[in-house]
């Protein structure tokens, strides 16, 4: 008995966005198979791994993570240097000083912080938000109008704020991040009211909401799954948009990535395993069909792009 | 491929003798093709009968044991492509390779790894499963005095002997033939020796080819010689080889029911470097690989994969559950807040972690709703203010505190004014609706 393949018939692609300017810049999507499947599709791009900065020093990363980054931590526009110097694909700033619980800076001090970052790196720049549904609102417009030119990628709107958001990326010419809870038809669903405000869905990044290893990350994996299979298989067009994980703030708040040697022995050395758990955790996201990550550690970022270099062959 | 009621009944006696208990060879067809029904109920089934349903009636994926006994470790017999479709049945198994040269000091660290690897996640007991002893050299009394190490060292471990020499699988396989051993590997060039001895000594027979044409071949001439009980290894070891063969192999056992390819796979992980080979292991895990071979196991990496292969294989159908307790979270005293929320395990996980990023102590009751969500519990009726008192009443948790206030998520606010009624002499206090509100609330009380 010879083996004949048993090959999908695809009817859909993934869109190639593209991220930031210049020769710098990284396409993203394009996907026309399930992950990695090279003998029945095609994979023009790889993903992007991106590294995660903040606006102000962040007081809540736990040590290991904190030293890999190596003192750079207080100065976003040093970090975001530091990254792109560490092989980074993307720099993805996270404004978390404007949360009303943390600094609640203002929408006009994060523009300013976002443009100065921006004006620093030739790869492409993330900006995020703190995720407070209304101070969002207004950060991400601000930081919008102040990077204009840089097609930057801006995020996350959620169901409740993303008309703002869209309408200032689309004003400023960026990309957007939406992103919806843990659920293919709520994807879906954020991806059509988009669409329905006049927002072109080529200019859309999903974030299916992200989740850590042993916490979660079964639901994501599937979540992802399921996108990819409808985007391809289904050929639903509202599905064809590149996928973000955004793994890095789920990963360095679990108890695997804190907690001393000493205090859980069977758990092994608190370094190795606290790496292992972000690149494991991108490993996963990658093989669920990811085209961008954003990470924290840097050494785990390295790890996630060999990964990926092998997986492109 | 399953047969429909009719293609089977044209396969039995159609005598109607009723010794199945069934009226009719034909209703007793219609059980067995419901699988509600085994053939062995039918005392004049032909040999051909037997086989012909019998191979109908096989998983697309053979199911294989390895060892005996509590430790005994089951792969295969998987139905789906993706866990969404149904489930993954049988973790995969991952097993640390001793060479022949480490015998002595360096295998019995290795031992000790094993033995020492187990540790305990969401309620189940995570290991090391098994032991495969390598040879590299072709010293077959060097790598049998190792499996003999192995065996009095972990015993009831299972092994996986590693040699593509029948002469040094013999020598191994002295000291645990009867400890249902899996044996790597037959090749072209050594199928009939290797089949013998798997076949002598009731063993599984890992089966190597380069590339899945020849695997295709090398599976037929084995199973031709006599041995059922297959794995496979198509000699994929980069990552990108390891999903394609591992998918076709997994698409054609399960969509095409596709004989020589329908057997557990077998992958060797190993790198040099310890982060690629977690990363290696992990692609495996995730995608199809039922036996995961690792040069080493530290314990960071059998917690990383042993964590994600629960998640993998966790049934998406049933919600992952947490033991209902009074959880206390950071050093909490008599007076912490007390909260509560219910079993599923996504929402402990996310309420704990925004707990314990609040740095503010607390007590966490999590009460047993059969791992639904808050919102679902409740609208499920099973997240009531009579069954929250009984849990709260029940727990005993009012000797660890001094106060009798219980916080309630934001979601069921509605609760508050019959649970002051049910829980007399308490307050109850609305918390937050989301998990990430808990921060900004508890650092507000304290």
């Amino acid at each position: 008995m010879a083996l004949v393949i048993p090959k999908e018939s695809y009817s859909g692609k993934i869109y190639n966005v593209t991220l930031g300017t210049g020769a710098k810049a990284v396409t993203i999507g394009g996907a026309s198979a399930l992950p990695y499947l090279a003998f029945e599709g095609t994979f023009p791009n790889k993903p992007a791994v991106a590294l995660e900065v903040t606006d102000i020093a962040p007081d809540d990363w736990p040590e290991t993570v904190k030293k890999a980054v190596s003192g750079a931590a207080s100065n976003p526009v040093q970090w975001a240097k530091f990254c792109q110097q560490n092989g980074a694909d993307a720099v993805a700033l996270r404004l978390i000083g404007t949360h009303p619980d943390q600094q609640n800076k203002s929408a006009e001090e994060a523009a300013k912080i976002a443009a100065e970052v921006a004006a620093a790196i030739d790869i492409p720049l993330i900006i995020l938000g703190s995720g407070h549904v209304e101070k969002d609102t207004q950060v991400l417009q601000a930081a919008a109008a102040a990077t204009r030119g840089k097609n930057c990628t801006i995020g996350k709107a959620v169901e409740e704020n993303y008309k703002t958001i869209a309408a200032a990326v689309m004003a400023n010419d960026h990309k957007l991040i939406a992103m919806s809870q843990l659920d293919v038809n709520l994807a879906k669903q954020l991806n059509i009211l988009l669409s329905q405000m006049g927002f072109d869905k080529e200019r859309i990044i999903m974030d299916p909401m992200s989740s850590a290893l042993g916490y979660g990350l079964e639901y994501t994996y599937s979540v992802m799954e399921r996108i990819r299979q409808a985007a391809l298989l289904q050929n639903d067009p509202m599905m064809q948009t590149p996928v973000v994980c955004d793994i890095g703030a789920n990963v360095w708040k679990v108890k695997e990535t804190m907690a001393a040697d000493a205090e859980v022995p069977e758990w092994g050395s608190l370094e190795d395993r606290a790496l292992a758990w972000e690149a494991v955790t991108a490993s996963a996201m990658i093989t669920a069909g990811a085209d961008m990550l954003i990470m924290r550690h840097p050494g785990a970022a390295a790890k996630t792009k060999e990964l990926i270099a092998e997986l492109m062959g | 491929m399953a047969l429909s009621g009719v293609e089977i009944f044209k396969h039995l006696p159609k005598t109607n003798c009723k010794k199945c208990g069934h009226p009719t060879c034909l209703a007793f067809a219609m059980k067995l093709a419901a699988k509600q029904a085994s053939l062995d109920a039918c005392p004049d089934a032909s040999e051909d009968a037997k086989k012909i349903l019998g191979e109908s009636a096989a998983p697309p994926i053979r199911g294989i044991t390895l060892g005996l006994g509590d430790k005994a470790v089951k792969v295969g017999e998987e139905i789906c492509l993706f866990r969404h479709d149904k489930k993954f049945f049988n973790p995969n198994v991952f097993a640390v390779a001793i060479k022949a040269s480490e015998a002595g000091d360096a295998a019995a660290k290795k031992i000790d790894a094993v033995k020492n690897s187990e540790i305990d996640r969401v309620g189940q007991k995570l290991r090391v499963d098994a032991i495969a002893v390598t040879d590299e050299g072709g010293d077959a009394a060097k790598f049998a005095s190792v499996v003999k190490q192995v065996v009095d060292g972990a015993p009831g471990v299972p092994i996986i002997l590693v040699s593509k020499d029948p002469a040094t699988i013999e020598a191994g396989i002295a000291h645990c033939a009867d400890k249902r051993p899996l044996i790597y590997a037959a090749t072209a060039e050594n199928a009939e020796a290797m089949a013998k001895i798997a076949k002598e000594k009731k063993a599984s027979l890992a089966i190597a080819a380069d590339g899945l044409d020849a695997l295709t071949a090398l599976s037929e001439k084995v199973k031709g010689l006599g041995v059922d009980d297959l794995v496979l290894d198509s000699g994929a070891r980069k990552v990108k080889d390891m999903i394609e063969h591992y998918t076709i192999i997994r698409r054609a056992a399960i969509k095409k029911n596709f004989k020589p390819l329908g057997y557990p796979i077998i992958a060797f992980a190993g790198r040099d470097n310890s982060v690629s080979e977690t990363m290696a292991a992990a692609i495996g895990t995730m995608k199809y690989a039922s036996i995961i071979i690792l040069n080493n196991v530290e314990k960071w990496k059998m917690l990383a994969l042993l964590s994600l292969r629960q998640n993998i294989y966790t049934d998406p159908q049933v919600p992952m559950q947490v033991a209902q307790n009074v959880y206390k979270v950071g050093d909490a005293k008599d007076s912490s807040p007390l909260m509560i929320t219910t079993n599923f395990s996504l929402s402990y996980f996310i309420v704990r972690g925004e707990v314990e990023n609040s740095k503010v102590p607390a007590w966490l009751a999590v009460m047993d709703n059969e791992g639904l969500s808050v919102l679902t519990a409740w609208a499920a009726g099973k997240f009531t203010a009579g069954k929250i008192a009984a849990f709260i009443t029940e727990s005993g948790v009012e000797k660890n505190i001094k106060h009798k206030e219980l916080i309630i998520p934001g979601y069921v606010a509605i609760l508050s004014g019959a649970l002051e009624e049910k829980l007399p002499g308490w307050k109850i206090t609305v918390g937050p609706r989301e998990a990430n509100g808990l921060p900004s609330f508890l650092k507000g009380r304290a």
